[in-house]
């Protein structure tokens, strides 16, 4: 009798749990005249850099946009969850926000989550835009979701393609993360591309998301091959340990980074110099000159204390191609999200935008949802980005006294 | 009636039949209020990764509570069944197969690939005294991981492609399909678990492990567990019967593996889901609800699943809230004092004073 009194609460316990989480969902008053936009991304564990540069950009955006009075008169109400950069728990994020009240995703920031989360906004019909997840597999066969990064087929083949057309190597070494998608998905890709391409290859040397901390072996092997020019798609911590100790190698071969390099004057106890010459691809450099630039990186450092990456600035541009949708299809913040949806995807083919990230053509969008842009290669020269084109002389002249006042404060 | 024959009833049988009722009940009250619009869809999108982790807790608890072994590799087994599985799925996707008869398949091959990994695991293993197997596992763990993240496998007109290098190593034709695609793993698995599959499997579960401890087998697994000499020396063959219980305990891992596949239409190997920390986190399950108990695991592997989520209302203190609920919940239940304490003003023995008052 004792056991089945107990067996009773604990039964009492966990119904009266699950109720009380049940009912606690749709408790918020809903604001009939804002939008809910909901935002999804690692803003903790070991990618919380990237999550929590997307948020923010994203927060510059919204403010902006709400200060001069929203969108058609209706502000934005913003909400960013948590997903660890896992697949479940960014499910579970995104029921959260749909409880919340969202009616347009901005996320998710990384692959496999936006891949998850991807095919339930799908059978939702729910308009995601994604700043950052890379991958084709994330808008592959949905027509409700874009994407604001290029993706990783895009970069890899843009990056061997530039390397054999600036002639920048004869003998290529790759170290790259085979635990992580985005690294093989690029090395992927830019294998085949130097292979057609007629490049030599010399030295694949991968490293996973548990040895991430010494290179040297990789970096040997590369050098006794010969390699000239070291392509490291990967993100930029792993990348300042490699220039390090190939510095202590004495080993100086060119480096070819890609969209995930960009940070890398950022680092802490990293000397800066040693990324002197390193080139990389990127959508967004934080000292261009631009009006548009200059005024976001001077917002985002005074509220968040720091400068921005990448992520900050497609999260930035994802959020005014959300705004300019909306005003391309006249939606209204009473519609629910599937009517919005079915509104935006076709506007979203129709709309340009000027963003952080785009060339002079600004940001366009296929009916896939691949953004039509393309990666610009730069490459660092006194601490600062210097663009690889024509006007790359000028461009050092401009940004090199800017780096000095930078360095002196 | 039920009253009376669950008097009468062993008191083992009347504990199993109430975690069946236990899960029975939950369900049909959760089914009552999804029906009734009545869960949010947080809730409703959790139901399948409680009854997974609730499912992979019981196989582990059959491995550390009666066969006494530590296991640090239950992630990986989890790791095996998701990944056979949902290899299977995709490949039967476009061969016309009933989508159900599919799921059963995949169940039974997720279960047994765990099942035989843990059995080759074991043959060596089980046969030493001390902490191997926690050692072993937990290498197992990050071996299958790592293995994983390098395995490319295509189909086309011509059959399958396998490589260990990259994609580009070999091409596909038109009809090509990259099923396992290296660090991106599965990507675009059927989502076909449902909460229902799942409290089936878990009650599948519960039964193959209560009829395995009251059984012959299971007295000799504890038998082996308490004094070792004293089970051979009666002539018990100590390999075959830890074996035995470590396989089921891994295949049990495998199924819950198979739901978790079939429930997001993207899975990677990373260490967030299948990594060692996922393994301790359902050895915490398996503590915390006490060892040996199979309803506690299951307790407690559905306050700890959905916690954190209930928590998001407090954004980045949930961690630390977590990390404190977790050690409150541990004093709780195991420090001396704490069970002292709970004797004395228990609610059991309020029941019982009043009823011998009456009396």
């Amino acid at each position: 009798m004792k056991k089945l009194v107990t067996a009773a609460l604990v039964l009492a316990m966990t119904v009266g749990c699950l109720a009380g989480c049940g009912g606690s969902g749709a408790s918020e008053e809903k604001d009939a005249n804002a939008f809910y936009i909901g935002g999804i991304g690692p803003t903790t564990g070991a990618t919380a850099i990237y999550g929590n540069a997307a948020k923010n950009g994203a927060q510059i955006a919204i403010d902006e946009i709400n200060e001069a009075g929203g969108i058609n008169g209706a502000q934005i109400e913003y909400r960013f969850e948590d997903d660890q950069n896992d697949a479940e728990k960014s499910v579970n994020a995104y029921n959260t926000l749909k409880d919340w009240g969202m009616q347009i995703l901005y996320g998710a920031v990384t692959t496999a989550p936006s891949i998850a989360v991807a095919d339930m906004t799908a059978t939702d019909n729910m308009f995601q835009i994604t700043p950052s997840a890379s991958s084709t597999d994330v808008i592959e066969g949905k027509t409700n979701v874009f994407q604001v990064c290029f993706t990783d087929p895009n970069q890899g083949t843009a990056s061997a393609q530039y390397i054999d057309e600036h002639n920048l190597a004869t003998k290529i070494g790759i170290i790259y993360d085979s635990s992580d998608p985005y690294s093989t998905g690029i090395e992927d890709n830019f294998v085949k591309e130097a292979e057609s391409r007629g490049l030599q290859i010399v030295a694949e040397e991968a490293f996973t998301a548990d040895s991430k901390t010494d290179f040297q072996t990789q970096l040997q092997k590369a050098q006794s091959a010969g390699a000239d020019l070291i392509f490291l798609p990967i993100y930029y911590q792993e990348a300042s340990i490699i220039l390090q100790q190939a510095n202590n190698m004495g080993y100086a071969p060119t480096f070819f980074g890609v969209d995930g390099m960009d940070g890398i004057l950022t680092v802490e106890n990293f000397d800066t110099s040693l990324a002197e010459g390193v080139m990389l691809l990127t959508p967004f450099a934080a000292d261009a000159q631009d009006d548009a630039t200059v005024s976001f990186v001077t917002k985002y450092q005074e509220q968040f204390g720091e400068t921005p990456n990448q992520f900050a600035a497609d999260g930035y541009d994802a959020i005014y191609a959300i705004k300019a949708a909306i005003e391309q299809a006249g939606v209204t913040p009473d519609m629910d999200a599937s009517a919005i949806c079915d509104a935006m995807k076709t506007a979203m083919t129709q709309i340009t935008v000027q963003g952080l990230t785009g060339d002079e053509g600004g940001l366009k969008w296929s009916e896939t949802g691949e953004v039509n842009k393309s990666p610009k290669a730069v490459v660092i020269q006194n601490g600062v980005y210097v663009g690889m084109d024509s006007d790359a002389s000028a461009a050092t002249e401009a940004a090199a006294p800017e780096a000095d006042t930078a360095a002196q404060q | 009636m039920k009253n009376f024959s669950l008097k009468n009833m062993k008191k083992t049988t009347k504990n199993h039949f109430i975690t069946y009722a236990m899960v029975i009940i939950v369900f049909a009250v959760v089914q009552f209020m999804v029906s009734g619009g009545m869960m949010s869809s947080l809730m409703q999108g959790l139901l399948v990764p409680l009854c997974t982790y609730s499912i992979v807790a019981v196989g582990l608890n059959l491995c550390v509570g009666y066969l006494g072994e530590l296991s640090l590799g239950h992630a990986g087994f989890m790791c095996v069944g998701a990944f056979s599985s949902a290899f299977f799925t995709r490949y039967m996707e476009d061969s016309g197969m009933n989508p159900n008869l599919r799921f059963l398949l995949a169940l039974i091959i997720g279960t047994l690939a765990a099942a035989i990994f843990g059995c080759l695991i074991g043959i060596p293993v089980l046969r030493l005294r001390g902490d191997y197997l926690a050692i072993v596992t937990l290498a197992f763990g990050e071996i299958i991981k790592n293995v994983i993240n390098v395995m490319y496998v295509g189909k086309d007109s011509s059959g399958l492609h396998i490589s260990i290098n990259d994609n580009a190593s070999f091409t596909l034709d038109d009809t090509g399909d990259m099923i396992i695609d290296g660090a991106m793993g599965i990507t675009g698995t059927p989502r076909q678990s449902t909460f229902l599959i799942g409290i089936l499997i878990l009650l599948v579960s519960l039964f193959v492990v209560f009829n395995l401890v009251n059984s012959r087998s299971g007295r000799a697994v504890m038998a082996i567990r308490d004094n070792r000499i004293a089970a051979e020396s009666v002539g018990i063959n100590i390999t075959k019967y830890k074996l035995m219980a470590f396989s089921i305990s891994a295949a049990i891992a495998g199924a819950g593996g198979v739901l978790y596949a079939h429930n997001l239409s993207t899975l990677t190997a990373l260490p967030a889901n299948f990594g060692y920390n996922m393994s301790i986190m359902i050895l915490v399950f398996v503590v915390l609800g006490g060892i040996g108990s199979f309803r506690g695991s299951i307790i407690a592997a559905v306050i700890l699943t959905m916690l954190p989520e209930v928590l998001r209302g407090l954004a980045d203190y949930r961690m630390l809230i977590y990390a404190i609920v977790l050690i409150a919940m541990m004093l709780f239940n195991w420090a001396p004092k704490a069970i002292e304490w709970r004797q004395r003003f228990s609610v059991k023995k309020l029941f019982h004073k009043q009823a011998k008052g009456v009396q």
